[in-house]
């Protein structure tokens, strides 16, 4: 019996004309590097970084040190007048965020209010944030919650998405079940293409930038 | 979803008389064409991309089989599962298959136009499901019991007002008149739905060979809350969606956005690689991928390969005066405007499509903004080719063309054809007008023909001149 | 203007069916222009269609019959010019398209195609002459439509404008969408005539917004469509094929316009 899998590549194959690849042939699609055009930019990579995520409805504070980062989310959270509490990722466990808080290091559930996740890259590019799901950065946390603060740090920024990706790969755990770019708070314009914010993800997203 | 394609003629005169849908159309043609073009000419690189873009599709294309086969084998790496379906039935008995496995009761579905293509929503519900649509625009279709009009703005033929009705009905009083508070309204319903759902269901922009990732690419965050949150997650994608490298879809995202929205890129990009891990906190405990054919091995053969390069950005529709004319739901099908009407005869059959390729002036805006370059003219004029060949052309414009043809090789015979219609007309015209000729109403029901001066020009050139 | 030879290029003018019938104006107007510019003008006069209609409509065997005719009739000049972007895409484009998988014509096709020009076109990037239009005066408010087939596929944009530019008196107002089509369509606008109504009334709309007095273009396909249009709602535009109005040929009446005064 053909199973559809081979009907379909065999119809694929009637259709380019040849039958299947050889070895050396495979080889050489496999070895292919690729090399299309990544666009060009002179700005700095921070400034740049900021200023796109920005034009699309971000906000972004900046700190210099890791150790200032709880301080300025507690900021933002007050000056929103949030819940005193967080889904925070346990990448960031080690900060002292504040003792009133009630902290979860959990998947966010649809109660959550705040979450703030570690960035593992921004991408200056387009100002868009990489973020990977994992033991210590629940995804949910990217997209339940109404305010969304990410860490990132300064250093972290690269200039196309294809460098982020050579980030990623250099980590040991290797590439993640689930990669988010996010590149501001969730939108729509599906009525009369009136853009509105918050559609089901994040109404808000707020970066703590370290250095720089 | 049912074809009525052979309606087309019927359904676009309609959609002319329609006050409100002409109002949305309206609305969106000026936004999607002016946001497009700023975006490419903010990118000095854009036609380059084009370019690469193009010349990429085609090598993945002329390499299918093997990408196909190692994205197979990546996805399995990383414990996912890949289902092959030849077409719309398999794939609908594959993925109902799957959810009637893990006893699903509900399922959410991010916006995926192969799972419109194969009928998918109905299969579920009929066997029980509760389906939900999640991007707002499918969900505003959804209550409204239509197909989507458009393949990135499903919704872009309502007005709010209609909005606003669709959503009193469905989620009670007070009606919100506001875009702000039906955005609101539509959150929180569906809140509750991904939460409770067993299923997720995405479609998948890009197929990664090297990584078994999928890719999906939103504004509004509703697939990843679709795929992160059911216990298991279904991707469906047509065969021609793979791409070799995660690098590879940076050059695709970078025209994708630009194209479809006029956006520098949408808010979200995802890449999933199979199902939750060890350690992990959340994501789906199981992770599938449809491949779906329907059609398109098919389409490699021959001239309408470039049409595989589609990727199903909308700029054509956008750009088309026709489709901004009618909207999407004339054309019939799941697939409107200028690349509806090259894939909907491809998939659906040669019969009962013919208005389709048909109904275009080939006046070529949507292949000078496909970022891809389809050139989706020649391609609407290749499918009139094989309905001519197949004698799927009515038999009166056959004989005009025999007719025609029989004429214009003869000089004398085409110049005497002449020498008497500039003289009728002349005759039939009133101050230099023409207001109503019966072989040509098509023309004089809406405008006047202008009277030709009574000779024509070759004969005023050979007294002028004599001959030369 | 380009140097000035004895004996200049030959062009054969390729006369367009609809110009034949319903404008030969333009077709004189096309004679003066390329005369001017030095140009030793021929008009074969077998000739008929470029073959358009059957290629459009899918009966390819059709127009590779015209096809055949139009290069054995042509061949013999330096180049082929007409006063339609559509029909000389068609024999710039198409022709060689046609005659892919014959090689006893693809020559010949490919040949012709590559001395096939538009006229306006022609005349200003081929024969450089920018000032064709020099001593002419036309005093109008112009907008002008950028007929598909000449915009796309010959990168007919700038050209008709620039030569505009010497004209005296005339003033150009951009409408919007200038380069959204019209709705005629070949054949579409019998086949499919309340949509291509519907867009020709988009155009319409634009070119009275655009406060012009006057529509301009390269292909008269348009040209009577739109001019159809107005006249039939009784809009005070008048309309002509550019090559009139730069020849100083476009003193009488417009294209579909009353011949009587009173409208
Ligand atoms: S045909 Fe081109 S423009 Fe149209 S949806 Fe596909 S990629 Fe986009």
């Amino acid at each position: 019996m053909t199973t559809a899998r081979d009907a379909i590549l065999r119809s694929v194959r009637i259709g380019l004309k040849r039958g299947a690849l050889d070895d050396n042939q495979r080889a050489v699609l496999d070895a292919r590097v690729p090399r299309h055009t990544r666009p060009a930019f002179d700005e700095d990579l921070v400034e740049r970084f900021i200023r796109k995520f920005e034009s699309r409805a971000g906000t972004v504070v900046r700190v210099s040190s890791r150790d200032e980062v709880p301080a300025a989310v507690e900021a933002y959270r007050a000056g929103l007048k949030l819940p005193a509490r967080a889904a925070i990722g346990a990448a960031l466990k080690d900060l002292a965020w504040p003792s009133a808080w009630s902290v979860s290091h959990g998947p966010a559930t649809v109660d959550e209010t705040m979450a703030v996740t570690a960035a593992v890259a921004g991408v200056a590019e387009t100002g868009s944030l990489m973020l990977c799901g994992g033991p210590d950065s629940p995804t949910t946390h990217n997209f339940v919650p109404d305010d969304h603060v990410v860490v990132l740090d300064a250093g972290q920024i690269v200039r196309h998405f294809e460098d982020a990706w050579t980030v990623l790969r250099a980590r040991p755990q290797g590439l993640p079940r689930a990669t988010n770019f996010v590149s501001g708070p969730s939108r729509t314009a599906d009525v009369e293409q009136t853009i509105q914010l918050g559609a089901h993800g994040p109404r808000r997203v707020h970066i703590v930038l370290i250095g720089g | 979803m049912e074809m009525r394609s052979a309606e087309f003629k019927e359904r676009a005169v309609f959609a002319i008389h329609d006050a409100s849908l002409q109002q949305a159309l309206g609305k969106a043609r000026g936004g999607f064409v002016g946001k497009r073009a700023q975006q490419a000419a903010e990118l000095p690189e854009f036609e380059q991309l084009r370019e690469e873009a193009k010349n990429l599709k085609n090598e993945i294309l002329t390499n299918l089989d093997h990408y196909l086969e190692r994205y197979e084998a990546a996805v399995t790496a990383a414990g996912g599962q890949v289902h092959w379906a030849r077409d719309a039935a398999e794939a609908r008995e594959i993925i109902l298959g799957i959810c009637k496995h893990v006893e699903a009761k509900s399922v959410t579905k991010g916006k995926s136009m192969v799972s419109e293509e194969i009928g998918l929503n109905e299969a579920l519900i009929e066997n029980g499901m509760e389906v939900v649509e999640t991007d707002l625009g499918e969900y505003i279709i959804q209550l409204a019991h239509e197909p989507p009009s458009h393949i990135i703005a499903p919704a872009v033929h309502k007005t709010k007002d209609q909005v606003s009705d669709l959503f009193l009905a469905a989620h009670g009083g007070p009606r919100k008149t506001e875009v702000a508070d039906l955005v609101n309204e539509a959150r929180q319903v569906l809140r509750d739905k991904y939460f409770r759902a067993d299923v997720g269901i995405t479609g998948g922009n890009y197929l990664v060979a090297e990584t078994g990732s999928s890719v999906i690419v939103t504004n509004e965050g509703n697939g990843d809350l679709t795929q992160t949150l059911a216990r298991v997650h279904i991707v469906t994608a047509g065969i021609e969606r793979v791409v070799p490298t995660l690098d590879d879809v940076s050059l695709f995202l970078r025209l994708l956005a630009r194209s479809a929205t006029g956006q520098e890129t949408e808010t979200y990009t995802t890449y999933s690689t199979g199902p939750r891990r060890t350690g992990d906190l959340d994501g789906p405990q199981e992770y599938h991928v449809v491949l779906v054919d329907n059609g398109r091995s098919r389409m490699l053969a021959g001239r309408f390969r470039d049409m595989l390069r589609c990727i199903r950005c909308g700029a054509c529709m956008n750009h088309c005066p026709v489709y901004g004319s009618i909207g999407g739901h004339a054309y019939g099908w799941v697939y409107p405007g200028p690349m509806g009407s090259v894939l909907t005869p491809l998939i659906k059959g040669m019969d009962n499509t013919y208005d389709l390729p048909n109904a275009c002036t080939l006046n070529g805006r949507c292949a000078s903004v496909c970022p891809v370059k389809i050139p989706l003219p020649d391609l609407l004029r290749e499918l009139r080719h094989l309905q001519h060949r197949q004698e799927l052309s009515p038999p009166m414009q056959r004989r005009a063309l025999s007719l025609w043809r029989f004429v214009a090789t003869r000089p004398k015979l085409y110049h005497a054809g002449e020498w008497v219609a500039t003289r009728l007309l002349k005759l039939l015209s009133s101050n230099g007008r023409i207001r109503n000729l019966m072989l040509a109403s098509g023309w004089t029901d809406a405008r006047d023909l202008p009277a030709p001066p009574g000779r024509t020009f070759l004969e005023q050139w050979q007294d002028q001149r004599g001959k030369p | 203007m380009a140097e000035t030879h004895t004996k200049g290029p030959r062009v054969g003018l390729f006369v367009t069916c609809l110009m034949n019938v319903f404008r030969p104006n333009v077709g004189f107007a096309a004679v003066k222009l390329l005369e001017q510019a030095g140009c030793a003008v021929e008009i074969p006069p077998d000739q008929t269609c470029c073959g358009q209609p059957g290629y459009n409509n899918g009966d390819y065997d059709a127009a590779r019959a015209l096809a055949r005719k139009v290069i054995t009739t042509f061949e013999r000049y330096d180049y082929i010019v007409g006063p339609s972007g559509s029909c000389m895409a068609t024999i710039r484009h198409d022709y060689p398209a046609l005659f892919e998988n014959d090689p006893d014509w693809l020559g010949r096709a490919q040949a012709l195609a590559d001395k096939s020009f538009e006229l306006l076109s022609f005349l200003h990037d081929e024969l450089g002459a920018t000032d064709a239009a020099a001593g002419v005066s036309h005093t109008a408010t112009v907008t002008y439509h950028d007929s598909c087939s000449g915009l796309r596929g010959l990168g007919i944009k700038g050209q008709p404008r620039a030569l505009l530019a010497g004209v005296a008196g005339l003033k150009l107002n951009e409408m919007e969408d200038s380069e959204v089509c019209c709705g005629f369509g070949g054949t579409f606008c019998v086949k499919y005539p309340e949509i291509s109504e519907k867009m020709v009334d988009d155009k319409v709309r634009n070119i009275l917004a655009s406060g012009a007095d006057t529509l301009l273009g390269g292909d008269l396909g348009c040209l009577m469509n739109i001019a159809g249009r107005l006249s039939r709602i009784n809009a005070p535009v008048k309309v002509y094929h550019t090559a009139e109005v730069l020849a100083g040929m476009a003193d009488g009446p417009g294209i579909a316009a009353a011949t009587k005064e009173s409208n």
